[in-house]
């Protein structure tokens, strides 16, 4: 009996010991790859960096160089003279800014809307907003140019801004969510103590949900500072480009496509984007988690 | 039934509703609903922003059955919807896999993955553009020295620059690995445990736990994806204005072409129209197929 015993613990450890051999072998193929993976994923970008540091010269090198010699630092400046960029940088700074500063204000307040007060129709026009997040912005664009144009407003920002008044239907998704999260006896006690609905949601609402209008302004924010057709088509004087409508230009302005200058200039308009995901990465993959939600 | 007492409180949380969706509603009408309905409008005319539009009845409608760069185009952006999407989709479920797995540095990993997504389009397009260059693009160069092979013309070729593009793709699937990833983490243990115990090896655990109980993920990825990769625009602006020889000529590159390019605001709303109708069926039908393999 003892034998027998002492046998099948014998067996239970060598089953243990070859799981865990199993398992660290994947882990150590897991890790392979991954370090493939990311040097895929990464390589474009040390590209652009080393490009940026390169001369007219150096650029069109066969086989090319990976780390540069010279490194032309200077080429951040003279990429920055090559055109309007200081305006660019301001202009899109201007447009992602503002335009997300509405764009999360208004919708909060219609995300509280829809999720505190259970009106009639209410669900019926839930169901249009998320109807509405499945339009292409080119199934609209045509009739809002033809509405902008004929107020005048073409070659301003307001066709950029004005629309992010009225909130838009991810952020208002996005947000509702995150309200339903919010207990709702908070809101009840409120209301018997005579805070009117407005003050609930400025002084109860708001500044319990600072973690989701964070991720929501960083949505905006990314969304509007990475954005590109809707500029392209209402900004016409160079001076008024965003970053993206001026670096697609860059590329015809050339007889020979100054390959630096472009990937220099790159680098500046990746930067803020780059920099607010290093600093606020909490709110980024908080944010994509609340809208992957079921 | 309703009694007597309930009313003046959904009268009141009515009142609110509305107040408080308000801005929303006003922006609904003036900027989705209001345009889908003139667009519709503007598909019967022609109109050029200049002259008033003159109603012309199913002529555009008709002209784009006829128009061979209306079904090139449909056919491009269809192939890139239907191979990058389904290819993002497996390669980002991968990689969430391997970042879900206790490794060192798994933290890194996330983040070089995530990484490029941070990259505007344009930004995006401008370096591939450079990166695929035939001559000096590190891409050829890597392949001849890793594997011998000379690398095609890719962007500059009819039959490489869609496949260019649809390879460009990979690099994007930062977002879909993170969805993948908060999936991932969202499966009870228990399950795999019990699945173990019963002696299921972790291939089969893989397909008969992990793929059914992300399945509502993978809906969504679905369908944002195909609505994503239906508005292509940005990569046949910049980096191939549709060529060559149409082989990248997008829908809505064609659509910005006859409405801004052109001014042909009838024949372009019409176009839009069709992209609409396209984009609500197929997620159309994928939500009723969806009853069938997505498990709720």
């Amino acid at each position: 009996m003892a034998a027998t015993e002492r046998e099948v613990q014998r067996r239970k450890v060598s089953f243990h010991q070859r799981k865990s051999a199993v398992e660290r072998t994947l882990k150590g193929v897991s890790f392979v790859l991954l370090v493939v993976i990311s040097a895929i994923m990464l390589l474009p970008v040390f590209i652009m960096l080393s490009t940026a540091l390169k001369d007219q010269q150096t650029v069109f090198l066969f086989p090319p160089q990976w780390i540069p010699r010279p490194m032309h630092w200077d080429n951040f400046i003279a990429a920055l003279q090559s055109g309007p960029f200081g305006a660019y940088f301001e202009n899109t700074a201007f447009y992602a800014v503002v335009g997300t500063l509405f764009e999360v204000a208004s919708s909060s307040v219609v995300a509280f809307g829809f999720s505190r007060y259970n009106g009639l129709g209410r669900d019926t026009l839930f169901y249009i907003l998320l109807l509405t997040m499945m339009i292409p912005y080119p199934a609209v664009m045509i009739p809002q140019f033809v509405l902008f144009k004929t107020l005048g407003w073409t070659n301003t920002y307001l066709p950029l801004i004005v629309p992010s008044l009225f909130g838009s239907a991810y952020i208002i998704f996005m947000l509702r969510q995150f309200f339903n999260g919010l207990p709702g006896e908070l809101f009840e006690a409120a209301r018997i103590d005579g805070c009117s609905e407005w003050r609930t949601f400025v002084q109860i609402a708001l500044p319990l949900s600072k973690p989701a209008l964070a991720a929501a302004a960083i949505f905006g924010f990314m969304y509007r500072w990475n954005d590109y057709l809707a500029p392209l088509i209402y900004l016409n004087d160079q001076d008024k480009y965003t970053l993206s409508v001026g670096l697609a230009g860059m590329t015809s302005q050339f007889s020979i496509v100054p390959w630096h200058l472009i990937m220099a200039a790159s680098l500046v308009a990746v930067l803020p984007p780059v920099l607010i995901f290093f600093f606020a990465q909490r709110y980024f993959i908080e944010g994509i988690a609340i809208t992957g939600l079921k | 039934m309703v009694t007597a007492k309930p009313r003046p409180k959904l009268r009141y949380e009515t009142k609110y509703l509305y107040i408080f969706i308000l801005p929303w509603i006003i922006g609904f009408i003036a900027f989705t609903a209001g345009p889908i309905v003139m667009s519709g409008v503007y598909s019967f005319t022609r109109y050029n922003l200049v002259l008033p539009p003159a109603f012309v009845g199913l002529q555009n409608y008709a002209q784009l059955l006829r128009d061979p760069l209306f079904w090139q185009s449909l056919k491009v952006t269809g192939i890139y919807t239907f191979v990058s999407v389904p290819l993002g989709l497996v390669l980002s479920l991968l990689v969430a896999v391997l970042v879900n797995m206790r490794i060192p540095g798994q933290r890194a990993f996330r983040t070089a993955v995530y990484f490029p997504t941070l990259v505007s389009g344009v930004v995006m397009s401008l370096l591939w553009l450079w990166l695929l260059n035939p001559q000096f693009g590190i891409i050829n160069y890597l392949l001849w020295e890793l594997f011998g092979i000379k690398g095609p013309q890719w962007l500059y070729s009819p039959q490489w620059a869609l496949p260019s593009l649809i390879l460009m793709t990979i690099w994007g699937i930062g977002t879909n690995m993170v969805l993948y990833l908060a999936a991932l983490q969202g499966v009870p243990r228990s399950l795999y445990e019990a699945a173990e115990l019963d002696g299921a090896g972790r291939i089969r655990r893989f397909f008969t736990i992990t793929v059914p109980m992300i399945s509502p993920t993978t809906l969504f990825l679905l369908i944002t994806g195909i609505i994503g990769t239906s508005q292509v625009f940005t990569q046949a602006a910049v980096m191939t204005q549709g060529g060559p020889e149409y082989a990248t000529y997008f829908y809505v590159y064609y659509l910005y072409q006859e409405a801004f390019g052109s001014f042909n605001i009838g024949y372009a709303s019409a176009m839009s129209w069709v992209l609409l109708l396209v984009v609500f069926l197929l997620t159309y039908i994928l939500m009723r197929t969806s009853e069938r393999w997505v498990n709720y």
